[in-house]
């Protein structure tokens, strides 16, 4: 199994590699959520509905919609010249291999999710005071889920005509269960909330990591061989 | 025409015989829920609607638990057979769950007075509809059959998974949020000639989803036998 995991951040490391070098996904992807949370201020009647009331949602449906671009990225980059199939001849365990796809969309959508974070706070007016390090719990804890289905299915969905829209298609109704639990758990944290509400939420994220990182592991063989 | 295909045909055959039961046995339901059932004292003849929606939505979550079993099976067995009766039960799925969809908000525009709620059930019923159309969706995208049948098994998994967890957070959102009051059909019994006429009907929706599935099933085979035919051809 250590091998398996040392594969894995191989696989993860010229993800990561690929990606810094050229940054365009990356940079796409920060423009976009930035451009989404702007959108979202003009969306809301500031008289009508406060900022902190709105704030939860509209982070994560932001973080959502930048979780969806970042997925979408993930596997076409490796249909062009058919660097799959090169990626299937080595000697790597399947779930080693997803894994790596795994951690390698993890820090992508981690490293937007950090970049939107301040930016939220900015253009929302909110005072995370002593919330920010139980908002980066609930917001890894969540991420971890959704973005492990994603990657299966942007596996899929780029072996699919209209690649494009078969994954948030897919993706979407899995996104329910952890999108619910993050929005309680954060307007808990942001109205200084005692850990006692949010436990039955954090409980459910982390059920959901477990249950579908350990089925979409399992399930990946079933996506790449054939 | 190749035995494949006659075999096809026959099935389809089989499946329309069933349809058809099925079809008879649902006007025999109008004429029980009209004729003989009486009429609910608070809701009127607005709760006789009862007699479609609830055996609707019990094919419908038939026809999804049974996509999730075939998928499994399928992964594990490899036989085309159970990828081609899982892309049925979807199919005929989104029809039932379509019934279900629409006489809901028929009978809860005049006895909840809205034509939709975010009550927990009907959430988790509405995503397990958006599920049904994914899968097709997805099925409809990929040309390669084998390809097809692995990943549409693999989202019928996945989804079989997901319901229970749609369900707890929509369940855990509406018990921590007052919802407001709903008139609810809180009948702790049935009288008999309700309670036989709703297990009247479920048994006619279940003849009627093996029947669209049984002629479903024979169609793609056919479709297959004909691909096949042109491709030797």
């Amino acid at each position: 199994m250590p091998d398996s995991l040392r594969l894995a951040l191989v696989i993860a490391g010229k993800d990561i590699r690929g990606e810094l070098r050229s940054r365009t996904a990356l940079q796409s992807a920060l423009v976009f959520s930035a451009l989404v949370l702007v959108v979202f201020n003009f969306a809301r009647d500031p008289t009508a509905l406060s900022a902190t009331d709105l704030a939860p949602s509209v982070l994560w449906v932001t973080f959502a919609l930048a979780a969806m671009v970042a997925l979408n990225r993930a596997f076409t980059v490796e249909r062009e010249n058919s660097a799959l199939d090169g990626l299937l001849l080595a000697p790597v365990p399947r779930e080693a291999l997803f894994l790596g796809k795994l951690l390698a969309n993890l820090a992508f959508v981690g490293t937007v999710e950090l970049v939107t974070l301040p930016l939220f706070v900015l253009f929302f007016n909110v005072s995370l005071g002593h919330a920010l390090p139980g908002l980066l719990g609930v917001t890894a804890l969540a991420t971890i889920g959704f973005v492990a289905v994603g990657t299966i299915f942007s596996a899929m969905a780029v072996r699919t005509r209209f690649a494009e829209l078969m994954l948030p298609v897919l993706l979407l109704p899995f996104m329910v269960p952890p999108l619910i639990a993050a929005v309680q758990v954060t307007s808990r944290l942001l109205a200084d909330r005692p850990l006692s509400e949010m436990w039955g939420w954090l409980r459910l994220l982390a059920l959901y990591d477990i249950v579908f990182v350990t089925l979409c592991m399992l399930a990946f063989t079933a996506v790449v061989d054939e | 025409m190749t035995g494949e295909a006659a075999r096809a045909a026959g099935i389809v055959r089989r499946g329309i015989i069933l349809s058809g039961l099925g079809l008879a046995g649902l006007a025999g339901v109008f004429v029980l829920a009209l004729g003989f059932t009486p009429v609910e004292a608070r809701q009127g003849l607005a709760q006789k609607i009862f007699y479609l929606h609830v055996p609707a939505a019990w094919a419908a979550l038939l026809a999804f638990s049974l996509v999730g079993v075939a998928s499994i099976l399928y992964l594990w067995l490899k036989d085309p057979r159970l990828d081609r009766f899982a892309a049925a039960s979807a199919e005929v799925g989104v029809v039932f769950s379509g019934v279900m969809l629409t006489t809901g908000p028929i009978w809860a525009k005049p006895i909840w007075g809205t034509w939709w709620t975010w009550d927990a059930r009907l959430t988790l019923t509405l995503f397990v509809f958006f599920l049904f159309i994914g899968y097709l969706a997805l099925r409809a995208a990929v040309h390669d059959a084998a390809e097809r049948a692995r990943f549409s098994a693999v989202v019928g998994i996945l989804g079989l998974l997901l319901v229970p967890f749609i369900h707890l957070s929509v369940y855990l959102f509406r018990t921590l949020h007052p919802q407001p009051i709903v008139l609810k059909p809180s009948a702790p019994s049935l009288p008999p000639e309700m309670l036989t006429t709703l297990l009247v009907s479920t048994l006619v929706f279940t003849v009627l989803y093996a029947g669209f599935v049984t002629a479903r099933y024979g169609l793609s085979l056919g479709d297959e036998a004909r691909e096949e035919s042109r491709d030797a051809a």
